[in-house]
């Protein structure tokens, strides 16, 4: 719930309350509460005790979900916030509590989420003692917050916690860390609340200009081979309508990043599908050929671009981004529309000209027929023995409809959900886009099912990725979340295997695995759970899955050695992409 | 392959503990060696400022300004060649104090470079030296034929020849 949609007395209660005498530690959860926090993830100890004395104290109002492991608690956070939109919250305590949490904070810097994570610390006289537990947690999180702070003060807390979450979900969202000792904690202060609303050296988004927009909409209605790319800015600025009807009045056919996936239904006759090192042929292979590429809320990555040199050269390139940092970063813009997504694209779309785009969008087809008849229709509907990736996806869209949440993890597999779960909801595609954090569903599933219960939420996962994050089947067991989990066994590292096939002259360094009983250890949380080898039994097992009120683990034993395609080589053009 | 030359970036910050870090570390994941950093009072009060100098391209520094005006305390970054700006460097020599009334050529040496004679006492003298970089790269090969005891450089600071709208920016935050 954010602050808007309390309920007017209970709103009352927290802007005007008069000053209370309370503990740091208190007036931390006061703050959450003040910020609509309703779950935290997090794992107790010694320098964050007095916190979680307090949590006792108000669990009937914030949920504290104990994860395995603190990296646990930073993923699901991120789940939370990816597919609710609003602020994940993680907690542990100083020293490897701290540092345990730096791998989802790398991620959510990176993929742009919003998340505040709270830190506790040793007492300030024991700063630079090299006391027990003490880390530079603010020093190490640095280069991979959005903004970070620490407080030795009781007094700073408010005004702190209320900058972090507005920092954290303002402009192009990010991580906050807040460090807060131990005898601040401790500390008792006349507390009072007030939301952060500015902070002046920060400027969340940038002014418009209009001059861009006029000149955006000039080039785009002169356009005869315009396509667009949107990354996930379209997401967090909540300018799916937007996207969409500007697609449908200018006949634009657009392709998205791996974040940016789910924002426009898979289905949209104007979606062509993803770009990148294993996006989809046409929309890779056209990026060369359209006269205009207009990108919306993304950032150009390696992995979209392909080799720098040789990207949409021939194209006139617009830019709608909120971040000014990343224009001209990676690829030079010829009009870069600076400011909100939504408000750009509902401002401009009075300025474009209805049109159609036909012959142009019939290239996205023929390239198309290619790519299904080369890859697509092999790994959806295999004729080999072996069971492939792709036609477990194809099953759970058959049973899903279109209307589930897919959380991924990092991989072959990921690579494989991406191309071909299919998405009619918004927010529903939950990956590690930027860091590539194996290890990431399983948590990250947690945090997307509490935050959205009444969604199906399913994470595909494989077997290397699963067993990094393993523990949080215990999260799963004790707050009996109702997620599905899919785990494609390859025996490998699917994609490192790969890799090697194609470019190490198959010498598998350390890519096989050899790998536990799954099925036995998903029931040792009991959580019912099944194995499937066969092509027979696979619909079955989704069915049985989907069906299921509870927690529902499925591992599917798939080929060992299938490759991901298409596939741009690492360093290629994006019109170099191998289909084979 | 562009020309590499030196920049001398102008930040105005917020006085915040951890910052110098936060934009240190911008560089330093670049691979991007600094030369010389300075941290100050600004002319505005409350509001700091980092001189930095450092060696890159003008397409890298491009993108530097932007990522460091992306952190959430900088208030605004500019970049500027050296004919911009005016700037200055210092530096302290300790040297033995005999040799200033046994070497006849120290005494013109101080008085040709314009260096001053900060204090004196029996063992040794400190001789401060402001300017551009080569006048002190000058003073110290000429001293350190007599022997310096210590040495020791500041950073660059630099004013620009042009305005840099900061007051103004901040104003607009307060209305």
């Amino acid at each position: 719930m954010t602050m808007e949609e309390l309920p007017t007395m209970k709103k009352k209660q927290y802007l005007e309350q008069p000053k209370e005498r309370i503990s740091g530690s208190e007036a931390i959860v006061r703050c959450l509460l003040a910020e609509g926090v309703d779950i935290i993830y997090g794992y107790p100890g010694g320098a964050i005790m007095p916190v979680y004395d307090e949590l006792y104290k108000y669990q009937n109002e914030i949920h504290h979900v104990l994860t395995r492991h603190e990296q646990g608690a930073t993923h699901a956070a991120q789940g939370y916030a990816r597919i609710s939109g609003k602020v994940g919250v993680a907690m542990a305590t100083s020293g490897p509590g701290a540092t345990n949490l730096i791998t989802g904070i790398a991620d959510a810097q990176i993929d742009s989420t919003p998340m505040v994570c709270i830190t506790g610390q040793v007492a300030s006289h024991l700063l630079g003692s090299d006391a027990f537990q003490e880390t530079d947690i603010v020093g190490i999180s640095t280069p991979v917050t959005k903004w970070n702070h620490q407080i030795t003060k009781a007094a700073e807390i408010p005004e702190v916690i209320a900058k972090a979450f507005y920092i954290a979900r303002s402009g192009r969202p990010g991580p906050v860390l807040i460090d807060i000792t131990k005898d601040a904690q401790f500390e008792e202060f006349d507390f009072q609340y007030k939301k952060c609303d500015g902070v002046r050296s920060y400027i969340p988004v940038p002014k418009t200009d209009k001059g861009s927009l006029n000149l955006a909409a000039e080039i785009i209605n002169g356009a005869k081979k315009p396509m667009i790319i949107w990354g996930q800015g379209v997401i967090l600025a909540h300018a799916e309508e937007q996207l969409k009807a500007m697609m449908e009045k200018t006949g634009i056919p657009a392709a998205w990043t791996i974040l940016g996936a789910s924002a426009i239904s898979t289905s949209h006759p104007l979606n062509i599908g993803m770009v990148g090192m294993h996006g989809n042929y046409a929309p890779n292979v056209l990026t060369n050929d359209c006269d205009v590429l207009i990108a919306i809320g993304m950032r150009f990555d390696d992995r979209v671009t392909g080799k720098l040199d040789e990207y949409a050269k021939q194209a006139k390139i617009i830019h709608f981004e909120i971040d000014p940092a990343e224009v001209d970063k990676n690829v030079k813009t010829d009009v870069a529309v600076l400011g909100d997504a939504k408000d750009n694209l509902t401002k401009i779309l009075p300025l474009l000209e209805t049109k159609t785009h036909h012959s142009w969008h019939q290239k996205f087809k023929d390239l198309y027929a290619i790519e299904f008849e080369k890859v697509i229709k092999n790994d959806l509907h295999p004729t080999k023995d072996g069971l492939t990736m792709g036609e477990v996806l194809n099953e759970i869209n058959s049973k899903s409809g279109g209307n589930a949440a897919i959380v991924s993890d990092v991989g072959q597999h990921q690579m494989i959900t991406c191309r071909y779960a299919d998405f009619n909801v918004s927010k529903s595609n939950i990956t590690s886009g930027g860091l590539g954090t194996m290890g990431f569903a399983l948590p990250a599933a947690i945090g997307a099912k509490m935050a959205a219960p009444n969604r199906e939420v399913i994470a595909i996962i494989g077997d290397g990725g699963y067993q990094m994050t393993i523990q949080e089947l215990g999260t799963i067991f004790q707050q009996k979340t109702a997620v599905k989990i899919v785990v494609l066994n390859n025996n490998f590292l699917g994609m490192v295997r790969q890799w090697q096939q194609l470019f190490f002259n198959k010498r598998y360094a350390s890519t096989e695995m050899t790998n536990p009983d799954f099925v036995t250890i998903a029931k040792g949380y009991q959580i019912q759970a099944r194995r499937v080898s066969e092509r027979k039994d696979l619909g079955y097992a989704i069915e049985e899955m989907m069906k299921s009120q509870d927690a529902y683990f499925l591992e599917v034993c798939v080929e060992k050695e299938d490759n991901v395609f298409p596939m741009v080589p690492s360093g290629a053009s994006v019109s170099d992409i191998r289909l084979e | 392959m562009e020309i590499k030359e030196l920049f001398t970036v102008s930040i105005y910050t917020e006085n915040h503990i951890g910052l110098l870090n936060r934009i240190s570390a911008i560089f330093q994941r670049r691979h991007i060696n600094i030369e010389s950093l300075n941290t100050s009072v600004s002319e505005i009060e409350g509001v700091s400022r980092f001189t930095i100098l450092v060696k890159m391209t003008e397409k890298e520094v491009k993108k530097i300004i932007g990522q460091i005006e992306k952190q959430v305390e900088v208030i605004k970054a500019f970049y500027h060649t050296d004919d911009e700006t005016i700037y200055q460097e210092s530096c302290l020599f300790k040297i033995k104090s005999d040799l200033l009334f046994e070497e006849r050529q120290i005494q013109n040496i101080i008085k040709d470079s314009n260096a001053r004679i900060v204090t004196v006492n029996k063992a040794f003298f400190v001789l401060e030296k402001s300017g551009r970089r080569n006048e002190i790269e000058l003073l110290h090969r000429e001293l350190s034929v007599f022997g310096i005891m210590q040495f020791v450089r500041s950073g660059r600071i630099a004013v620009t020849k042009d305005e840099m709208k900061i007051t103004e920016m901040l104003a607009a935050f307060n209305n």
